[in-house]
């Protein structure tokens, strides 16, 4: 079993030639896809509860307080014990309302959040899907997610939650397009949309230096706008817990109340998966011009670890966002998307186009 | 049974069985969300296809994009007891007609084509060619109908504020005064 951490290829190559040497090529399929999708989940669900405890581990540190600290040594445990706690906790029903809607609502968050994660390289030759449309595939999918959240809202019946649902709705629709211009700032840059390719474009040196300037500008939106998209502080009005008791999800407990909990969190994740892959180079290691040495110590640590040190580098810099800024007001929200960041985007991408054309760019 | 079959037929299920639940419910926003099945597993089609670019553009634009407004519409309009009154069975019999007869000039004219079966792989599509041929003015361009889309596009949007800021001229004045 050939097993190389810094190139997957050869590991996956055997195992699909293995499967199709035993099985016939409709159950070999078959088996890759269960393969696939359960390491999918035990990542999701490892990576979940990860950031909850890195949140308030974070949280903590802010506010210059400990944090959980009393299950397991520095508190790891806490949330394995918040989840067997969610698990025992008994599913309210709620009789006026939709039923049908209150409970598919929750799947349709987080089976969107799946499809996004499917297409996302970890490292080298670990990658489920490589669609040549890529980039454009997990906005797409992504984009899902709301209904989710409308459904929820609506099918509570209840007043917090539909206005919780309401501007959570608005605000997802509006952020979307600046997500989408930002990653199409450097789709020009890049020239192609299928993630392998531009994982593989930045081995000279990461987008966010070779395009400099409007690249810069476009990770700052992106950082922004999606910090919105995914629904966290400081654009956390939709869950305003002062204003409308937790917003969308008020009336979920349980394991239903896990599933948005959860899709938050991976959502945050997939974002800062996005934006360390298109801005800051995927699982490519950091390099600088010709230092020899340098660059090849730098080649020694294997790119999954590149990959997750990329990412929860983006992930800090959000839970910094959401534990130091104050909430915006409906009004700020859609004045900031609408009359600053789709202008100065716009802007930015003929810029980008102009430097590309140019030759202006390294 | 090959798994492309096998995948077809649970799409195709999926799309007849809630198209026929879409226009029988008689909850507004249920009949919505199975809309929305139905657009994704249409999307779903096309991933079948190799085509993955029509797939992205069917979830962004029907399914994340339209869904997406009726359901606001719908939420900001009805309330969750609002239900509608059964149809007449004189309705039911004469539209259940009419859809059969529709789908029955659909499949004879599909009949009446002879396709030429392949057993070549789905090729990908170059996304450069998409592109280009969306702008390009030469035989295989697309130019003039994106124009004319941007134009048509352009006109909704102007006719979008318009109808927003409600009235003519005469009452824009105490309109933006309002909300000094």
């Amino acid at each position: 079993m050939p097993f190389d951490i810094y190139d997957f290829t050869s590991l996956t190559q055997w195992i699909d030639t293995s499967l199709n040497d035993r099985l016939s090529p409709f159950w070999a399929v078959v088996a890759e896809m269960a393969i696939v999708g359960l390491l999918i989940l035990v990542f999701y669900a490892l990576i979940g509860l990860f950031l909850v405890y890195a949140e308030r581990k974070v949280c903590a540190f802010m506010q210059n307080r400990l944090g959980p600290n009393r299950v397991g040594p520095f508190g790891i445990f806490q949330t394995v014990a918040d989840l067997i706690k969610l698990l025992l906790v008994e599913l309210v029903p709620i009789r006026n309302a939709d039923k049908f809607l209150f409970n598919v609502a929750p799947f349709i968050v987080i089976i969107a959040s799946f499809m996004a994660i499917s297409a996302i390289p970890f490292a080298k030759g670990l990658h489920a899907i490589d669609l040549n449309i890529g980039v454009f595939y997990v906005i797409a999918v992504s984009a899902l997610g709301v209904i989710g959240v409308l459904l929820a809202g609506w099918s509570s019946n209840n007043k917090y939650s539909l206005i919780g649902a309401m501007r959570s709705g608005a605000q997802i629709v509006s952020y979307e397009l600046s997500v989408g211009l930002s990653l199409i700032t450097v789709i020009i840059l890049a020239g192609t949309m299928q993630l392998s390719e531009i994982v593989q474009a930045q081995s000279t040196g990461w987008f966010i230096f070779r395009g400099h300037i409007p690249a810069f500008i476009a990770f700052v939106i992106f950082l922004i706008a999606s910090t919105a998209e995914t629904n966290r502080g400081p654009f956390d009005l939709a869950e305003a817990e002062s204003e409308l008791t937790a917003g969308f999800h008020t009336e979920y407990s349980g394991i239903k109340f896990a599933f948005f909990f959860l899709a938050e969190y991976m959502n945050m994740f997939i974002v800062a998966s996005i934006a360390a892959t298109v801005f800051l180079g995927g699982w490519m290691p950091f390099h600088i011009g010709s230092w020899e040495a340098f660059n090849h110590v730098m080649d020694f640590i294997p790119p999954f670890i590149w990959y997750l040190m990329k990412t929860f580098f983006i992930i800090f810099l959000m839970m910094w966002f959401k534990w130091t800024f104050p909430r915006l007001r409906i009004d700020q929200l859609l004045t900031l998307e609408w009359k600053y960041l789709l202008p100065i985007n716009l802007v930015n991408v003929v810029f980008m186009a102009f430097i590309v054309l140019m030759g202006w760019h390294f | 049974m090959t798994l492309n079959q096998l995948m077809f037929i649970l799409f195709a299920s999926i799309i007849v069985v809630f198209s026929i639940l879409t226009v029988t419910s008689r909850r507004i926003l249920r009949a919505a969300v199975y809309l929305l099945f139905v657009l994704i597993s249409t999307a779903g089609l096309y991933f079948m296809l190799n085509y993955a670019f029509l797939a992205a553009v069917q979830l962004t634009l029907y399914a994340g994009g339209i869904v997406v407004l009726i359901i606001f519409s719908i939420l900001l309009t009805s309330h969750i007891s609002l239900k509608f009154e059964p149809v007449e069975w004189k309705k039911s019999l004469f539209s259940a007609l009419a859809a059969i007869a529709g789908a029955l000039i659909t499949i004879i004219t599909i009949l009446d084509f002879t396709f030429s079966a392949t057993n070549e792989a789905a090729r990908e599509v170059n996304m450069r060619l998409v592109g280009k041929s969306l702008l390009s003015v030469g035989s295989d361009g697309y130019i003039l109908p994106f124009e004319v889309i941007s134009v048509l596009l352009l006109a909704a949007m102007v006719a979008a504020i318009i109808i927003a800021k409600k009235g003519g001229p005469k009452s824009t004045d105490t309109q933006t005064s309002n909300y000094q």
